[in-house]
């Protein structure tokens, strides 16, 4: 048996998409949480960043008809702060993801592609980084530099590789054994031409499974930065609404909507990541669900009919 | 006339082991073990032997794939053994390979187009898309898809075993080689499509008189294709001459041996089926004197000690065995 290759073919892959419901349902939620993010200014009903008189009745204000979701410690409009933290968890997560990808991509292609000596150190390195813990590096890290936007993006992107770069290498040397490599090097292709050509499309599928399920793991590293008070002081984030909430009070007020609110929204974009990643990934792998992808016809063979009645 | 290919004592023996730190494994592989040839322009040679015999592993030493661990190969002409970066890739845009897996040697995710255009490509030649095209069609066509404008998008998915064959003959046509190297190029499609392949190679031999270097186990695909026979015995070629005497009047007995298992429709014809004894040959720890000695049916005290040089029969046919100089 030839492994099935990978394959994508824009329709065939749309029609593969379309009946993967785990696919769908990802996306459904990732649309309208991106949508939500994009468009903050006009769907909140308040400006989460305007100044506030606070006085004794604004503050834990319950959900309520002028505040669907409640008002914080600050009096603030909890709804707002919510559609407002949406956008730092999906640039956080978004930028990260990027940043870890194409790290984990290059080394990982390099080291399959290439072997020898740079593998063995490319590897070596992979799996130092990897015994590290991530979550205690990245709070020490963006601890002791200033915990900006660009540096949390940044420390969790930088960290964040080494799972790709480990599939990425495994996959590369098995496409590199593949015969049409062997072709194109018979040809007097070069490793570029071999690399860009060959090596590069036929990893593309796992880099954008990989990407789209690094982007849920960046958001909870965020979020719990966030919660642990390390977030960037000029924006709202659901980290840093939960980080007030336990650390203002919210608890012995009773103020449970500012807790859950946040909470849900981390858990809404994870799981919408998390299944729009298994979902690509049956729909772009061939072994689970090849027959979506296959443009030409099947023969198709009815069940032979059990023993006739006599 | 300078001979398209010349072989002199080529050999490629590979480390038996994997090299590592401490201990390295001393033993070699001798996969092609001193291979001298020469094939003429626009011949058909076929190369047999068994599974293992090193032929593979002498076409990617041809194409460059391989460095030779001694010996020349000289192409029309001019000594490449040695060729490195831009001579090299020149020299691979007059050598091209076919090789035996239609289904893998198609990447799956580009188009016929693309995959004919590749050498193209890689060559930066006809870098006018026009052009390219018009030259990808006539290789196309050349190779039997007709009509070829049907099948510039398809993906190799969408093809037939033999149809995949054809798009990697055509891709290796496109550069208009003077050596074509086929290793098994039929061997993994239905024995219905076979001679339609074969058949395209022998038109395209007789259209573009280019030199085919056809590797096979087989001699029932090539009686009627190839005008010349080289069996190969554990890294050596053991008896070479033209179709019609190796298959008439084999002298080996690896060759006679090898005859007497392919089946033969005429029972008048039929010989004493010759077994082989022992083993399939293990090119790591080769036999002293003749190679063949351990399996040889009529093998003698002497073949033990020497290593027989090729004997000459004909003009054309030679066998390296002690027992045919008699
Ligand atoms: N890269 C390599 N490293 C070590 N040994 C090798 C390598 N390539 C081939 N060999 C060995 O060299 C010998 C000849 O192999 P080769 O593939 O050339 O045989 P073949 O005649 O093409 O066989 P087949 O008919 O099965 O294709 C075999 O024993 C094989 O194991
Ligand atoms: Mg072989």
């Amino acid at each position: 048996m030839t492994d099935q290759p990978t394959l994508i073919t824009g329709r065939a892959f749309w029609r593969g998409f379309r009946r993967n419901r785990i696919a769908v349902a990802g996306l459904a939620m990732l649309l309208i949480a991106l949508a939500a993010a994009v468009f903050a200014p006009a769907v909140a009903p308040y400006d989460p960043y305007a100044p506030v008189a606070i006085t004794v009745e604004s503050i834990y204000q319950r959900p309520g008809p002028a505040h669907w979701l409640g008002t914080d410690d600050a009096g603030k409009d909890v709804l707002s702060n919510f559609i407002f933290g949406a956008r730092v968890s999906l640039t956080v997560g978004i930028f990260a993801s990027f940043i870890s990808v194409v790290i984990g991509g290059l080394i990982g292609i390099s080291a399959g592609y290439f072997g020898g000596r740079l593998e063995r150190w490319l590897m070596r390195f992979t799996d130092f980084m990897l015994v590290i813990p991530d979550l205690p590096l990245i709070v020490v890290i963006v601890a002791i530099t200033r915990p900006s936007l660009t540096n949390i993006i940044l420390v969790i992107g930088l960290l964040g590789w080494t799972t790709t770069a480990r599939l990425v290498r495994s996959q590369t040397l098995s496409i590199k054994e593949r015969k049409f490599v062997l072709r194109a090097r018979s040809i007097g292709a070069g490793h570029l031409h071999i690399l860009r050509r060959h090596i590069f499309p036929l990893v593309l599928p796992l880099l954008v499974v990989n990407s789209v399920l690094i982007i849920s793991l960046a958001i909870l590293n965020e979020s719990t930065l966030s919660f642990l008070g390390l977030s960037d002081p000029t924006r709202i984030s659901w980290g840093q609404m939960l980080n007030y909430a336990f650390e203002r009070g919210a608890m012995s007020s009773r103020a449970w909507w500012v807790l859950v609110t946040p909470g849900f929204g981390i858990v809404w974009l994870v799981l919408g990541f998390t299944l729009l990643g298994h979902g690509l990934e049956q729909v772009l792998n061939p072994r689970t669900e090849w027959h979506h992808l296959t443009d030409h016809p099947r023969m198709v063979s009815l069940p032979a009919p059990l023993n006739p009645q006599p | 006339m300078t001979p398209a290919l010349r072989l002199v004592s080529l050999k490629k023996h590979f480390a038996a082991g994997r090299a590592g730190f401490f201990h390295r494994d001393p033993r070699l592989v001798h996969a092609v073990d001193g291979i001298s040839l020469e094939v003429a322009h626009g011949e058909i040679l076929a190369l047999v032997g068994e599974s293992g015999c090193g032929k593979s592993t002498l076409a990617l030493t041809l194409l460059g794939l391989e460095k030779p661990t001694s010996g020349e190969i000289h192409f029309e002409g001019t000594d490449v053994t040695h060729l490195r970066g831009a001579a090299l890739k020149d020299m691979h845009r007059r050598i091209q390979m076919v090789f035996q897996d239609p289904y893998e040697s198609l990447n799956p995710m580009m188009t016929v187009e693309e995959a004919v255009a590749e050498p193209l490509e890689v060559h930066s030649l006809l870098k006018n898309s026009a052009a390219r095209r018009t030259r990808v069609i006539q290789a196309l066509e050349d190779a039997g898809l007709k009509p070829a404008d049907s099948f510039l998008d398809r993906l190799p998915h969408q093809l037939s075993g033999g149809q995949r064959q054809r798009v990697v003959i055509a891709a290796a046509l496109v550069l208009e080689p003077t050596i074509l190297l086929a290793d098994e190029p039929v061997s993994m499609l239905d024995v219905s499509i076979r001679a339609e392949i074969l058949n395209l190679l022998a038109e395209i031999r007789a259209r573009r008189s280019i030199t085919i270097l056809f590797i096979t186990h087989d001699f029932g695909t090539i009686a009627h294709f190839a005008d010349r026979i080289a069996v190969m015995y554990l890294g050596r070629i053991v008896e070479i001459g033209a179709t019609e005497e190796v298959l008439r009047d084999p002298q080996h007995p690896y060759t006679q041996a090898l005859l007497s298992a392919v089946p033969v429709p005429n029972p008048r014809l039929r010989q004493k089926r010759l077994i082989l004894q022992g083993e399939t040959p293990n090119p790591i720890d080769l036999p002293s004197g003749c190679r063949f000695h351990p399996r040889c049916p009529v093998a003698e005290d002497r073949c033990r000690l020497t290593d027989p040089p090729a004997v000459p029969l004909s003009a054309t046919h030679s066998a390296a065995c002690l027992l045919v100089e008699d």
